[in-house]
């Protein structure tokens, strides 16, 4: 009803009962004045009246119309405008709706009332203004800490992975995920996603027991009270890896007696360096141990041979002795030069750096100092040093400020190229002769730089490099060269998988989710925990063709992991399966996998444990779930492993949603909920239309009341294409 | 009465200097080339000393001397080793299997015999 309505009939009420109140009055006043009177006075009065009841009503009428018109304003004022007031401020009370309240036409307290109201109610939408500011302000603090954070980790060349106490990984570095992929049992399959990923439980790469003890030795410092504890272990993986890993606590805030919240591991693969300190610690003993024998026979026989009364045959004898042990010793000496050149290492911290990039330096720095124009002959782009940059650059200005000071030369040129297990970086000019004596002089002079000198020579330089440096001529193309050796970085690329070219990369932001921090591992079964709480591996398969019990199979696996809500595409798995039979053509025009795609690719058996790995502790989804699950389980006895993992199938799980809808199709429904399809038909393109299908079908699912997983799959089953079998 | 002595060494380039150290010095010497044929000449011959190389094939010197300090026959002999291994370590084994004297190769042969006289003047083992 509307306001005006309300009040007409207010009125109403309010003139009626006025009306019946004064007919009420004045038929109790008649009775009582009716009672003292005497018969005839009744009898004068009735004839009095009685012709002008008439009248008497009509005056009657009047006056409760009059009563009625005084008792409007009143009724206003009193009733209606506090009641009006009332659901105004019950309305601002309720919502966030920013107006004033208004008391036009009411009585003075009243209005003084609203103006009360409206001061109390801007003061709360500035409090609120206030408050909402200073949350976007902190949140976008830590926003930027975050990627900063994020910034920073996956800059750095050490392994990082932080857990909390569960031992889930919270966040990792570009440089962990590229460490464990060389941890991994199926590198080229899995690439390490099935140890490394934010959820997953570090327990998989470290023994708990050995965590746990470097947890409790931790906790035995703080208590006695070390200001930044920390413990150190190394184990060896399943691969035969050595990781050295340090530990330290993250606690719960600033505070002193803070609680453990999880730990950062820190982690260093030590294979590499424990193997060479190893053949450096035999060569080492080779060389004492055995050359002691050899002395021992040599001295001895030295010894005998002073003896005065030794005869001519017994000496030829000690003396065959010496000459045995002598050559004996030669040889060793040689033997263990030849095997330990590539592995003299000099002391000095080197850097690994990309060849390209230090002769752009070095031209850069060359000019900055010598009037002279640079360039470049041949540069070998693939190879890593491992150099000291700053000195290696200082090192070749200072040579080519040398040659432009002294022979007046007007252009040099760098060329870097590979030589036999190292890299050789030449200074070349050209221009009037000079003599090896003269240059090769400023190799062991201290470097200057105007009037700045530094403590270090060119031969210094070469030194800490473990390299050498030497002057040369080049007659026929009349040019000279300064040649420097330098050592190359470790196996770049191949062998290791760490150099920094792998871990330049594009984006990071999913390498963290400090979400993770609160999710606590309970231990009851999966069906209770929220859908918004798991981890989920979405996958999907590519096949020869429909029909797996008829011999058809699987010949892409694509798979992503869905962790706190988040897609991570970095964590995916894509990999092609050799099917060991033809693929026929039919299916070709669907998946564009040709036969020689999948030739030589590895077989089901190598790929579904590399999978099963993957999608440990996880829940799987796909789309028509039972017709992949199908293929998986028909392999089982083939690959050794078993998916018994909870299943979630998007199809049946938007039937639940949109029960009324034609088209459960993975395309019919991206396109519903407005999802971007892209490599379609391919296995991870799918899977990850599926991943996003199924994070916004969580939502619509929690809105039918469905939270839980158990829940999702009691809805999944009774919908009507969970009658549908394979 | 000369002494009796063996030296077990696989190394011939040394054991012709030992030989003729010792016979220099006037003992009478015996000389294996291994761990398990110096036991064996220790049961024939029973000499006072052995000079035990510690590296030897079949049985290390520290083997021989673990098992002639167990028989009751040979366990007065007294047992002076030769090693090319110079950690303290492998001095502190030798000691405590036994032997009597423990040197590290190189040694002066001076030195050697002096060490020899001196054992075998010394009052027999317990």
């Amino acid at each position: 009803m509307k306001q005006g309505q309300r009040l007409v009939v207010a009125a109403a009420l309010a003139a009626a009962c006025a009306a019946a109140l004064l007919a009420l009055f004045a038929l109790g006043g008649g009775t009582l004045v009716w009672s003292t009177l005497s018969d005839q006075e009744r009898a004068a009065v009735t004839e009095l009246l009685g012709d002008r009841v008439a009248l008497l009503v009509m005056v009657a009428l009047g006056l409760v119309a009059a009563a009625a018109a005084a008792a409007q304003p009143l009724y206003r004022l009193w009733f209606a405008a506090p009641a009006q007031l009332l659901e105004q401020a019950q309305v601002l009370l309720s919502t966030d709706v920013q107006r004033e309240l208004s008391a036009a036409g009411a009585a003075a307290p009243l209005q003084g009332l609203a103006r009360a109201f409206n001061e109390l109610a801007q003061r709360r939408d500035r409090l609120r203004q206030d408050m909402a500011q200073q949350v976007a302000l902190a949140s976008r603090g830590i926003e930027r800490e975050r990627s900063r954070l994020a910034a920073l980790m996956s800059e750095l060349t050490q392994s990082v992975v932080v857990c909390n106490l569960d031992g889930r990984v919270l966040l990792y570095n570009n440089r962990a995920r590229l460490q464990f992929k060389a941890l991994s049992d199926a590198p080229a399959l899995a690439g390490g996603a099935e140890l490394i990923g934010l959820g997953r439980s570090i327990y998989t790469v470290f023994d708990r027991q050995l965590v746990a003890h470097a947890l409790e030795s931790i906790q035995q410092r703080l208590q006695r009270g070390a200001a930044t504890p920390s413990a150190q272990f190394v184990t060896v993986t399943k691969s035969g890896q050595l990781l050295r890993a340090q530990m330290a606590p993250v606690r719960d805030s600033e505070a002193v007696d803070a609680p453990l919240g999880g730990f950062v591991l820190m982690l260093d693969n030590i294979t590499r360096d424990y193997e060479r300190d190893s053949a450096q610690d035999q060569l080492l003993q080779g060389l004492t141990e055995g050359s002691r024998a050899s002395l021992g026979n040599l001295q001895a026989a030295v010894e005998v041979l002073d003896d005065p009364d030794l005869d001519a045959t017994a000496r030829e004898r000690f003396l065959a002795v010496v000459r045995d042990e002598a050559r004996a010793m030669a040889r060793r000496i040689q033997d263990l030069s030849a095997r330990s050149t590539q592995d003299v290492k000099t002391r000095w911290p080197l850097e690994d750096m990309l060849g390209a990039d230090l002769v752009a330096a070095a031209l850069r720095r060359i000019e900055a100092v010598c009037p002279v124009r640079t360039g470049t002959q041949e540069v070998d782009g693939a190879l890593w040093l491992k150099v000291d940059s700053f000195a290696l650059l200082q090192a070749l200005s200072y040579l080519a400020s040398r040659l432009v000071d002294e022979f007046e030369v007007r252009a040099v040129t760098l060329r870097l190229q590979p030589a036999s297990g190292r890299a050789q970086l030449d200074l070349i000019w050209s221009g009037q002769a000079m003599s090896t004596e003269t240059v090769m002089s400023w190799e062991s002079e201290p470097m200057r730089f105007g009037a700045e000198a530094s403590p270090l020579s060119v031969r210094d330089v070469m030194q800490r490099h473990g390299g050498e440096f030497w002057f040369e001529r080049d007659r026929v193309r009349h040019q000279a060269f300064f040649r420097c050796l330098l050592p190359l970085a470790d196996a770049a690329g191949d062998a290791d998988p760490l150099n920094a070219a792998a871990v330049r990369h594009d984006s990071r932001p999913e390498y963290y989710d400090f979400d993770l921090f609160r999710a606590s591992e309970s231990q009851h079964a999966l069906d209770d925990r929220p859908l918004a709480e798991l981890s989920y591996t979405v996958f999907d398969t590519e096949t020869t063709g429909l029909e797996p019990a008829a011999g058809d199979e699987i010949i892409q696996i694509g798979a992503a992991r869905l962790v706190n809500g988040k897609l991570l595409r970095q964590e995916a798995f894509e990999q092609l399966v050799d099917p060991q039979r033809s693929l026929p053509e039919a299916g070709i025009a669907i998946h564009g996998i040709q036969p020689e795609m999948v030739r030589g690719q590895p077989t089901i058996d190598r790929v579904l444990p590399a999978f099963h790995a993957y999608a440990r502790d996880t829940v799987l989804v796909a789309h028509n779930a039972a017709f992949d699950m199908r293929f998986l389980q028909l392999a089982e006895a083939r690959s050794g492993v078993v998916f018994d993992h909870p299943v979630l199938d998007t199809l049946l799980l938007s039937a639940v949603v949109h029960p009324n809808q034609e088209s459960h199709r993975l395309e019919a429904i991206a396109e519903r909920f407005g999802v971007t399809v892209i490599g379609r038909h391919t296995a991870l393109g799918d899977a990850i239309v599926t991943a996003e299908v199924f994070l916004k079908l969580i939502p619509l699912l929690a809105a039918m009341g469905i939270h839980t997983l158990g829940q999702a799959r009691e809805a999944a089953q009774q919908t009507y294409y969970a009658r549908l079998r394979y | 009465m000369t002494s009796c002595i063996l030296i077990a060494d696989d190394e011939p380039n040394i054991l012709i200097s030992l030989e003729y150290l010792m016979k220099r010095e006037g003992y009478e010497v015996h000389v294996a080339r291994d761990g398990q044929e110096a036991l064996d000449v220790m049961q024939r011959v029973r000499p006072q000393l052995v000079l035990l190389d510690v590296m030897m094939p079949g049985k290390t010197g520290f083997e021989v001397c673990q098992a002639l300090r167990g028989d009751e026959a040979l366990k007065g002999t007294l047992v002076l080793m030769l090693t090319a291994k110079g950690r303290d370590t492998d001095v502190a084994r030798g000691l405590g299997v036994g032997a009597d004297a423990y040197m590290t190769k190189p040694f002066s042969t001076q030195e050697l015999t002096r060490k020899v006289r001196e054992l075998l003047a010394a009052p027999p083992r317990p």
